[in-house]
């Protein structure tokens, strides 16, 4: 066999193992969507969930999960932000930094069943937050954090040092030399990890369990005060989600319409997530041609 | 490599009466960690001429220069002891605000290093910072320095487009411009010309040319001719000593030092 002979086998087996992996993820996608779909009409996204008879929907279940990703990513974005700042650009090289990073890594190697079983002793039992949405974020955050974390760092680290030694012989402080020059320019890889951890978020069913519970509570749209006991804002309430739904009435629901009702929250599920993974990808390019070729007119 | 005797020196000096001096370092001394990379160096660098550094890869010119304006302060390892003097104050000292005395002494490094942002961005970022607000001061502000640069008829029709677009050898004269944005007393040029092409050097040649009459530059080149060519003094390093530092015509024709003869001649190593 020729080199070229070799070449073209080698490329014939690496055409194979790719088509291999996207046959399955396409069959699986289409699965879901097909088998899903059907059941997917504005008043299966509306309305509450039944438990025992036919016809319910997923709409508290989809507030609940939007709601726990806006509040998980209120706490974990600004610091991961701080800490992937802190870790890329003023962290000198010495044991207890290596230490910080280490952690950083089994922290997001950890199972999230581990990190929801932890979430659920500290936050749900030690400080009296119960079943609730404020458990839930929490316990996401601790999940999230650390790959948010990274995501920063690396973003950051990715930026030529050439660019901070642009700002510092410019006389320009370290602060300023980070916050207007090295972030502006990894904006659009730290957004792209930040949409793709809310993509990662919003379909955590197993650390949500012990957290945020595994009921939805009807809820009153009409009154928005965050501190009545039926409020969509309330965040103690107790707050079952999408993913945490799918899981439930595959485990023991009984209601007639289970198993439709399954693969349409899966079908919506498995939207979202897309949804976000293609909007991390459009608005990072979109993003870093913004901040490349300057937006800004006329200035 | 030849052995060459690193006590035998022959270094300029410069009487107050005779020139003035932008800048001069005494008894300076780089150290990365354990390892000394500059040991010891005295210069004096007159005002509104172009001083230039020659050397071989490793002789310690960058890092010396370096460490004129601070920047070696970037590297945990780094320790530089000594005096370098400006304005009759020691800037070595640990109390000196260096943001402040980096918008006297500017620096232009070896690859072109424009921000992501625009033309016009990149030559008022600083200077905004610093508090100049005004549109028309900062227009004037851009199309000066473009000038200056030798730049701005390339580019004075897509100034708000991004930098990064330019080609080397613009990119690096963006990089003069931004650099005496800040109106500095003294430019640092770390072989400012060894990324770009034939043309592109000379045409950043003639901008330092220019600029001498409003700055003092000091600039380190691998490259003997740019220093012939473009520079009034050259000093010659050699294992992180300043061997020899004279008029630039007397280092390329009558050196005092047999090393400096070898480096200038080819003969070296």
């Amino acid at each position: 066999m020729n080199v070229k002979q070799q070449d073209k086998l080698a490329t014939g087996v690496l055409y194979t193992i790719a088509s291999l992996i996207i046959l399955v993820l396409a069959s699986l996608l289409a699965f879901i969507l097909i088998q899903g779909l059907p059941r997917v009409t504005w008043h299966f996204l509306t309305t509450p969930a039944r438990s025992f008879e036919a016809g319910g929907g997923i709409g508290i279940q989809l507030f609940n999960s939007f709601y726990l990703l806006v509040l998980a990513m209120l706490i974990s974005v600004p610091l991961s932000l701080g800490a992937g700042i802190y870790l890329s650009e003023y962290a000198k090289k010495n044991w207890l930094t290596s230490l910080i990073r280490t952690s950083i890594e089994i922290l997001s190697s950890l199972p999230s069943v581990v990190v929801g079983l932890f979430g659920f002793l500290i936050f749900v039992i030690q400080f009296k937050f119960g079943f609730s949405i404020l458990s839930g974020a929490l316990v996401l955050t601790v999940f999230n954090l650390p790959l948010l974390t990274r995501n920063v760092e690396e973003s950051l680290a990715s930026i030529s040092s050439m660019q901070r030694e642009a700002g510092l012989a410019l006389g320009l402080s370290r602060w300023e030399t980070v916050t207007r020059i090295i972030v502006p320019e990894a904006l659009p890889g730290i957004t792209t990890g930040m949409i793709l951890g809310a993509g990662r978020v919003f379909g955590e069913a197993a650390a949500l369990i012990y957290t945020a519970g595994q009921s939805a509570p009807a809820l009153d749209f009409t009154n928005w005060n965050p501190f009545y006991i039926a409020s969509p804002l309330n965040p103690l309430r107790p707050a079952e989600t999408l993913a945490v739904h799918i899981w439930k009435i595959n485990s023991e629901g009984i209601m007639p319409d289970a198993v439709a009702v399954s693969a349409g929250a899966s079908a919506v599920l498995i939207i979202a997530v897309l949804l976000f993974n293609l909007s991390a990808r459009w608005f990072g390019q979109h993003l870093y041609q913004k901040m490349t070729s300057s937006g800004k007119k006329g200035a | 490599m030849k052995d060459y005797d690193l006590t035998k020196t022959s270094i300029k000096t410069f009487t107050a009466a005779e020139q003035e001096i932008a800048l001069s370092t005494e008894d300076l001394h780089v150290a990365y960690g354990d390892h000394e990379q500059i040991k010891g160096v005295t210069l004096q660098f007159p005002r509104y001429k172009i001083s230039a550094i020659i050397g071989s890869s490793g002789s310690g010119k960058s890092t010396y220069l370096r460490s004129l304006n601070r920047m070696n302060d970037e590297i945990q390892t780094a320790r530089v002891t000594g005096k370098i003097m400006y304005r009759g104050l020691d800037i070595n000292r640990p109390n000196i605000d260096v943001f402040e005395m980096r918008k006297h002494i500017g620096m232009v490094f070896q690859r072109p290093n424009p921000f992501a942002k625009s033309i016009y961005d990149n030559i008022t970022f600083a200077p905004q910072r610093h508090g100049i607000k005004g549109k028309q001061e900062l227009d004037q502000l851009v199309e000066t320095t473009l000038q200056q640069a030798g730049l701005w008829n390339e580019v004075k029709d897509t100034l708000h487009k991004s930098a990064l677009a330019l080609s080397g050898g613009q990119q690096q004269r963006l990089c003069i411009a931004r650099a005496v944005a800040m109106k500095p007393d003294i430019l640092l040029l770390d072989e400012p010309a060894s990324a770009l092409d034939p043309i592109s050097t000379s045409v950043v040649e003639d901008t330092l040319a220019q600029l001498k009459e409003h700055y003092t530059l000091i600039i380190v080149t691998h490259n003997m001719q740019q220093a012939a060519r473009i520079s009034d003094y050259t000093a010659f390093f050699h294992q992180g000593v300043a061997l020899e530092y004279a008029a630039t015509s007397k280092i390329f024709t009558k050196p005092a030092i047999q090393a400096t003869d070898d480096y200038v001649s080819g003969h070296f190593g």
